[in-house]
């Protein structure tokens, strides 16, 4: 645990000392205000909430996550580090879980950062501010489901091009497993009941009632689950890539 | 004798390649023991298992007693690791590094202000401790990475080429630096740099191929090249050949050989017959015979030769391999 912390506290500092932390902060809010705003039509809607706020966070993630969580483990391969860090008195774990949650810290310092739009329709209506802060409490969780992803597969790879690429097919395919394109494909070949599994773990189903405050307690487990099983993962793939 | 460290019958392949093949060897505290070999003899390899970064296809390893499989944080709290190329956190401070350092290593305020405060000085980093490390230049980098190896005091120090990228008076820095800390504990360097097995290393291990060819003291190493005892003389180019003439006919004189030219005068190079001492003998010839030399010098044996010797060649090496280990473990 305090190793986890030291870990997760020396990665934190690293973000804020490259210009990659204030990059990823202005693309995301901008982005975030920006679809809010022209594709959400949020201020014509007239409604005190910010369901088109939070409808596009899963797509924004899709992308924006995987750009965070790419160099995790791929970096430390590639610059050496890893033998650097992997030779102190820490475990494996406690690595992989202080990575882990500086970068969730990380995104939720972006998140927390999109409080203006919160005051803004404190301003104009009166929201039900219980919804919008289940609402924030999913959208984390969802970010951190993507980002355990990206951590998992940021340890197959040096390349952070491939890291990048292949986070975001492995998220597409977590977020749209309700869909038909990802039931279909999975349709053709499987059970139905392993059908309905897979539309069971989509990312967008379990973050649509946290979105509209609805506090399900399935939906946490969800999230938390994903989050713990991909980091399970990832200890085994850096412990099995350190000794090859 | 206090054995910080063991290693027996260690073998590290990767795929069909054998990277390491059945290695053993110990180490004691107190012994400063040069890790020689070709690039991609397997070196680095076996300093990577010892710390515990990679895991033994098979063999085992102990580090103050406890095996490197079973404990494996306990042993990285006892090693200082400079890993090869000295990588470190570029972003990061000199500062903050051997802070960072400290912390996961648990150790205590004093133990802390201590230890930083000795690597900083006995490494000269003061002027860049607060300048990002991918900043410094290549002789710094490896600095901080060996002021971050040392800074918990360990017991087993593990460097993989140290000074490398050093400037002569840094890496005689480093070595006094080594010698300094030799007497209180194990460390294992290993080194391109032969001098260097000269200047600071109680012991020497040459690997070819992944096996020890030779595991034996600095001197008992020159002992074994042919220049061992061999007698240089530098006379006039004029002189050389009755020189050389005049040393053929000693008896205890094997071969001899113009070497180089330097410096307007020639070079000749008279081996002994099985190491034998001959510097007797060559004076006295040369005196009988009146012919006056510039310079005359008995040799110690060149390391460079036997390194070459013993690390050059195809699979037919092994042979010789083998029987040079029953000779070290003899002695």
């Amino acid at each position: 645990m305090r190793n986890s912390w030291i870990i997760c506290r020396r990665e934190l500092s690293a973000y804020f000392t490259s210009p990659v932390a204030y990059v990823f902060i202005v693309i995301f809010l901008a982005l975030a205000g920006g679809l809010t705003f022209f594709f959400g039509n949020w201020l014509e809607r007239g409604q005190a909430d910010l369901q088109v706020f939070f409808i596009y966070h899963p797509y924004l993630y899709l992308f924006l996550i995987p750009a965070v969580g790419m160099r995790l483990w791929a970096e430390e391969r590639k610059s050496g580090t890893m033998e650097f860090l992997m030779t102190l008195p820490i475990s494996t774990g406690q690595a992989v879980i202080g990575k882990f949650v500086a970068a969730w810290i990380f995104a939720g310092i972006a998140l927390a950062l999109t409080f203006p739009i919160w005051i803004t329709v404190n301003f104009l209506g009166n929201p039900d501010n219980g919804v919008i802060v289940t609402a924030y409490v999913g959208s984390w969780l969802m970010a951190g489901g993507f980002l355990a992803l990206s951590a998992s597969v940021s340890a197959l790879t040096k390349n952070q091009v491939v890291a990048f690429v292949l986070s975001a097919v492995i998220g597409f395919v977590f977020l749209m497993s309700g869909v038909e394109l990802v039931q279909s494909f999975f349709r053709a070949w499987a059970p139905p009941k392993f059908v309905d599994a897979v539309a069971e773990l989509s990312f967008l189903t379990n973050f649509g009632d946290l979105s509209q405050g609805v506090i399900d307690v399935r939906d946490i487990l969800f999230f938390a689950s994903v989050i713990g099983v991909a980091l399970f993962i990832n200890t085994a793939i850096v412990e099995i890539k350190k000794s090859s | 004798m206090d054995r910080l460290l063991e290693i027996e019958g260690l073998t590290k392949r990767f795929g069909p390649i054998t990277a390491v093949d059945n290695i053993s060897f110990s180490v004691d505290r107190g012994e400063v023991l040069g890790f020689l070999g070709p690039n991609g003899a397997g070196k680095s390899t076996t300093m990577k298992m010892a710390t515990g970064y990679l895991s033994p296809t098979s063999g085992a390893i102990k580090v103050c007693g406890n095996d490197v499989r079973q404990h494996p944080i306990e042993i990285k709290r006892r090693i200082g690791y400079l890993p090869e190329g000295a990588p470190l956190y570029g972003e990061m401070t000199p500062h903050s590094l051997l802070n960072f350092v400290s912390d996961v290593r648990q150790l205590s305020r004093e133990q802390r202000r201590n230890g930083i405060d000795h690597a900083v000085e006995s490494l000269h980093l003061e002027r860049v401790l607060h300048q990002p490390i991918e900043t410094l230049s290549k002789g710094y980098k490896r600095r901080v990475g060996l002021a971050q190896a040392i800074i918990h005091d360990p017991d087993v120090l593990v460097l993989d080429e140290p000074t490398d990228g050093l400037d002569p008076n840094q890496k005689h820095e480093v070595r006094e630096l080594l010698d300094r800390m030799s007497s209180t504990k194990a460390i294992i360097i290993s080194t391109h740099i032969l001098e260097e097995v000269d200047a600071v290393c109680s012991r020497a291990i040459i690997i070819s191929q992944g096996r020890i060819v030779a595991d034996q003291m600095p001197s008992q190493l020159e002992e074994r090249s042919r220049f061992h005892n061999a007698v240089g003389i530098r006379v006039t180019p004029d002189g050389a050949e009755r020189c050389m003439s005049i040393l053929h006919e000693i008896s205890g004189v094997r071969s001899v050989e113009q070497v180089i030219q330097s410096s307007g005068l020639s070079e000749l190079v008279a081996f002994p017959v099985d190491g034998g001492d001959i510097i007797g003998p060559v004076r006295a010839a040369l005196d009988d015979n009146g012919l006056a030399v510039s310079e005359m010098f008995v040799e110690k044996g060149r390391l460079e030769d036997v390194f070459r010797d013993l690390t050059i060649g195809g699979p037919g090496d092994d042979v010789g391999g083998a029987t040079m280990k029953e000779e070290a473990d003899h002695a």
